[in-house]
């Protein structure tokens, strides 16, 4: 079952949203990296809403505070679509695909070349359908 | 009068035929092959104890899978149940079954602390105590696949009392011992604690929204107890329904007396059956008893700002039968009163 949207979550997501905004529109320089912290509670990802620069590396901080595994996925639609059918226990061999021990953090860095929208899912059995899923932008 | 062995007889039968599915607690199975069926739960309270049966039966699976029941304080033992006691509940409570045949704290930091460890037939009891992460690494660690909604149903549980009972149902070692799917193995927990109440969010853990949530709970009280939510109020709970609600005869007390370990049912009780018959999103709390007649806690409940449901607003049906008696004769004077004043009063000018 689902309970989210509770209103510090969503106060998070739009100061994430924000700093990124601000990241990328305040300054005519692009910054030379950014690091972003996402939380993963109740089985939910917070901010589930992102915007980043492109061609900027990311590093994103994966916070697990749930006594149960998690993955942190990022890909387009096809890329998920095969995660769905996948048998991989554990990820961390690609910077795109994480496994989050319970209780742990994890850290991983990207750089997106191409303007666009992708989607952070958790493939674990039933994870995605409970409902974590979020968004990432590039501008 | 019915004899207990005619009863039992025809218990086995019920068992036979309509199999009161006997289980407890949220399931966490091995990529969900198991399935948990109607659960079956009695809590019978008197002198300050919490006498808690409960049977585990599974549907299905191989290898070992288990039950996480969240506990109302710490147990002081932890024994096999006797045979019959949910059984002739069931038959106490649902006579046209038996005609038709005869015609069921404060947590410490870090990791959890195994309080308990008990076997009972092929089922591995742990007793924990620890917070909501605390429990749900321990299980993690012992092999539990737990479901995407266990932090939040685990931290609803450990932030009113942190006591776990984990039971770990071994398939295999239960066919070496001749157990067929669908046997319960009877557990009976001794919790003294200040005011029962029977864990019902659990039974939704890894649940879909839409999905059903059923179970029977019996108890057993000195008095008529009050609940909370109320399943006999005017405006119901959605998904509860109380069933039952007399005063218990003495052949069943003493049927109950004579069953292993049930030597504490007193001489004089009141026996209670709610049923939970309702979607997974409606069962956001637990079931808060007052055995003693007061205000039951909204706490033990679960409710808001412990869980994620709002305290109902219900009106107890003891109260709106008052209204209605202490309102009729008032209202009838009224009614007398005005066609009184009708008949003396003169028309007005001009009418």
């Amino acid at each position: 079952m689902r309970h989210g949207g509770t209103g510090p979550r969503l106060v998070t997501r739009a100061v994430a949203s924000l700093v990124a905004a601000v990241l990328i529109g305040a300054c005519s320089a692009a910054p030379e990296s950014v690091r972003i912290e996402i939380v993963i509670r109740y089985s939910a990802f917070d901010p589930a809403q992102i915007t980043v620069p492109r061609d900027v590396p990311v590093t994103f901080v994966l916070i697990n505070e749930d006594p149960i595994e998690h993955e942190w996925l990022i890909g387009d639609a096809a890329f998920h679509a095969r995660h769905r059918t996948g048998t991989e226990p554990h990820h961390g061999e690609r910077p795109d695909e994480v496994s989050i021990p319970p209780l742990a953090t994890a850290e991983t860095t990207l750089a997106f070349s191409q303007p666009g929208e992708l989607s952070f899912i958790c493939h674990v059995p039933g994870h995605e359908a409970y409902g974590m899923v979020g968004t990432l932008v590039v501008r | 009068m019915r004899r207990l062995v005619p009863v039992a007889a025809a218990t086995i039968a019920l068992l036979a035929l309509a199999t009161p599915a006997l289980a407890c607690g949220g399931l966490i199975g091995p990529n969900g092959a198991v399935n948990l069926l109607r659960t079956t739960t009695f809590a019978g309270y008197h002198d300050g104890v919490e006498h808690y049966v409960t049977a585990f039966a599974f549907a299905g699976g191989e290898g070992e899978f288990g039950s996480l029941v969240p506990l109302p304080d710490v147990p002081t033992s932890v024994e096999r149940g006797g045979d019959w006691t949910l059984q002739r509940l069931v038959l106490e409570t649902e006579p046209q079954l038996f005609l038709a045949e005869d015609a069921l704290l404060a947590a410490p930091a870090g990791r959890a602390e195994v309080l308990m460890e008990v076997r009972i037939d092929a089922l591995d009891i742990t007793i924990l105590r620890g917070g909501g992460p605390e429990v749900g690494a321990w299980a993690t660690e012992h092999g539990f696949r737990l479901p995407p909604d266990a932090p939040e149903v685990l931290d609803f549980y450990a932030n009113r009392s942190p006591i776990f009972m984990t039971a770990v149902f071994d398939a295999d070692a239960a066919a070496a011992r001749g157990q067929a799917v669908g046997d319960g193995t009877p557990v009976h927990l001794t919790i003294p604690t200040d005011d029962p109440w029977v864990p019902l969010r659990i039974l939704a853990l890894g649940k879909a929204d839409a999905e059903v949530v059923e179970a029977d709970v019996y108890l057993l009280t000195d008095h008529r107890p009050a609940l909370l939510p109320d399943p006999g109020a005017v405006f119901g709970t959605d998904g509860m329904a109380l069933l039952h609600s007399a005063r218990a005869n003495d052949l069943l007390l003493d049927d109950l007396r004579s069953d292993k370990g049930m030597e504490w049912v007193p001489e004089h009780a009141w026996l209670t059956k709610v049923r939970v018959n309702g979607s997974a999103a409606d069962i956001q709390f637990d079931l808060a008893i007052n055995a003693h007649g007061g205000a039951p806690s909204a706490v033990d409940a679960g409710f808001a700002p412990y869980g994620p449901a709002p305290v109902p607003w219900q009106i107890p049906t003891a109260w709106v039968v008052l209204t209605i008696t202490a309102g009729l004769p008032v209202l009838g004077m009224w009614i007398a009163s005005s066609v009184s004043r009708g008949r003396g009063t003169p028309p007005l000018a001009g009418a």
